[in-house]
């Protein structure tokens, strides 16, 4: 994608990473949710974030494409850094919002609670970014709606409401609403928790689809057995911190930290 | 006229004053159709002001709405009109257009908008509550502006919510438009008083009235029940 990568700040930014976190703090009030999490994802890479309710992987995921504002640290998506400035009170605020939204746009969000939005058909769903954020014409957009819905077994939901349809198919939209963007980086949000046990492997085997295909990809996730399966590298939060991180054999395999040895046991 | 009710009174032309109640009548439904849209409109501002504003804002718009709602509308009517349209015509004086007047239709629509947008901010306020935050979430994450993800997403998502509330408000606003006939203005009502002062059949002229608002609630009716079914759409369809 020809606006990005081409920032001037060359300074330390891994210059192949597709997503570098550097150094994050994330505070709410008087809690501190992110305590310095760093992590880069290279084009390719299905990074597994994993970790106990309240570790913050969440809050994690949500800065990367800034819905939440970090305390302090910085983000580059393709080397382009976003552009924070401190605010009085010491924390950070968004100095250059298009930048965000431009930057936003190739970054498509999974969420836990699928958000579709329901004013509008599972095409229209699809359709809405590339028409109304990124310029794409009604016609090449429709196109490439049909063939990432086909993509993920909807193709013959095209004019269904998204209340008609299951959560499984619900959160498959919302993975097809994300691959119309042709995003350069995935970010799913605990993808498959909200739906029934039965329901739960038609939103993983697309997902492994897209993993496999080696689209970049930052997964919070519950489902132990699939980060196990499909990430390149596995990263365990514990109270803001990472604890350890590896490839997904050394994680699950050999894990060294008492907690993460404890938190595999207690989750498979 | 002992011997029972003359209709053709009604008749379109004079003597007859079918026709004048008519006029009145479409004042009327001018007023409150200008009233009603001016007051959306106020309504989103202050919606979005409520929700989404600074300190000042949000008080702005509190104080505005407290005082719109805490008022009869008749006095606020009154308020508004007399020093309103005294204020824009010292205005309009001050600034070299000598001699000219707010015109009555305007400044009727003015005086309903304000009103109607005190109520409308509620209303809205409490639809664009009712829209899951994840929703408009989704659209900033996505790189909307959010001047978009207003148009594309909070409106229409929040418009299902917001149709029996404003439902509401269309009823009262085209009978608020009644109480303009107390500052003179020539709607339907003060059509009516004159025709039956001047006939003296009050019966005959002040039931005619109530069956023209009649069938004004009735066709409000039906195309509300349209548009309700066209926005929720969405959300009615079936498993």
């Amino acid at each position: 994608m020809a606006e990005f990568g081409d920032c001037a700040d060359g300074d330390q930014m891994d210059d192949q990473a597709a997503i570098h976190v550097e150094d994050l703090h994330k505070r709410f009030g008087s809690m501190e949710v992110l305590k310095g999490v760093s992590l880069t994802a290279r084009p390719g890479d299905v990074v597994a974030v994993i970790g106990g309710s309240g570790s913050g992987k969440s809050t994690m995921l949500r800065c990367i494409n800034l819905l939440e504002t970090p305390t302090s640290g910085r983000i580059s998506i393709q080397g382009e850094a976003y552009d924070l400035r401190t605010t009085r009170s010491g924390d950070l605020e968004i100095a250059d919002r298009q930048q965000v939204q431009r930057i936003r746009a190739h970054l498509g969000m999974v969420f836990q609670s699928f958000n579709l939005w329901p004013h509008r058909t599972v095409l229209g769903n699809v359709t809405e970014v590339p028409v109304h954020v990124l310029g794409v014409s009604r016609e090449e957009a429709d196109a490439r709606a049909k063939a990432v819905l086909e993509r993920v077994g909807l193709g013959d939901k095209l004019d269904a409401w998204p209340a008609q349809l299951s959560g499984g198919q619900q959160q498959r939209a919302a993975i097809a609403r994300v691959l119309a963007v042709e995003p350069l980086a995935m970010l799913f949000d605990e993808p498959t928790s909200a739906l029934d046990p039965e329901l739960v492997g038609e939103v993983l085997s697309v997902i492994r689809a897209l993993a496999e295909e080696k689209r970049t990809m930052i997964l919070v996730t519950h489902e132990m057995a699939f980060a196990r399966d499909v990430a390149t590298h596995v990263v365990y939060l514990k109270d803001g911190r990472i604890e350890e991180q590896g490839p997904p054999e050394q994680i699950f395999g050999a894990p060294s930290s008492p907690h993460l040895q404890q938190f595999i046991s207690s989750v498979t | 006229m002992t011997e029972g009710i003359d209709f053709s009174l009604l008749a379109l032309d004079a003597p007859g004053w079918g026709g004048a109640l008519l006029t009145g009548f479409l004042r009327s439904v001018e007023l409150a159709v200008g009233g009603y849209a001016l007051g959306i409109v106020i309504g989103i501002i202050g919606a979005i002001a409520k929700l989404y504003g600074g300190r000042v804002t949000r008080d702005l718009a509190e104080i505005y709405t407290i005082i719109i709602r805490a008022v009869p509308e008749l006095v606020l009517m009154l308020l508004f009109y007399y020093v309103g349209t005294d204020l824009a015509n010292r205005a309009m004086q001050a600034m070299g257009y000598a001699g000219f007047d707010v015109n009555g239709l305007t400044a009727g629509i003015l005086v309903i908008g304000l009103v109607q947008g005190g109520y409308a901010t509620e209303v809205l306020r409490g639809a664009i509550r009712a829209v899951p935050r994840g929703q408009i979430e989704a659209a900033h994450a996505f790189g909307m502006s959010p001047a978009k993800v207003l148009t594309r997403v909070t409106l229409p998502a929040m418009t299902p919510h917001a149709i029996p509330g404003m439902a509401n408000l269309w009823m009262i606003a085209t009978k608020d438009t009644a109480l303009l006939a107390v500052i003179g203005f020539s709607e339907l009502t003060l059509v009516t008083r004159q025709a039956a002062s001047a006939t003296r059949e009050y019966f005959l002229f002040f039931i005619s009235a109530g069956v023209l608002y009649l069938i004004l609630t009735l066709v409000s009716n039906y195309g509300l029940r349209r548009f309700e079914k066209h926005a929720r759409r969405g959300m009615d369809a079936a498993r």
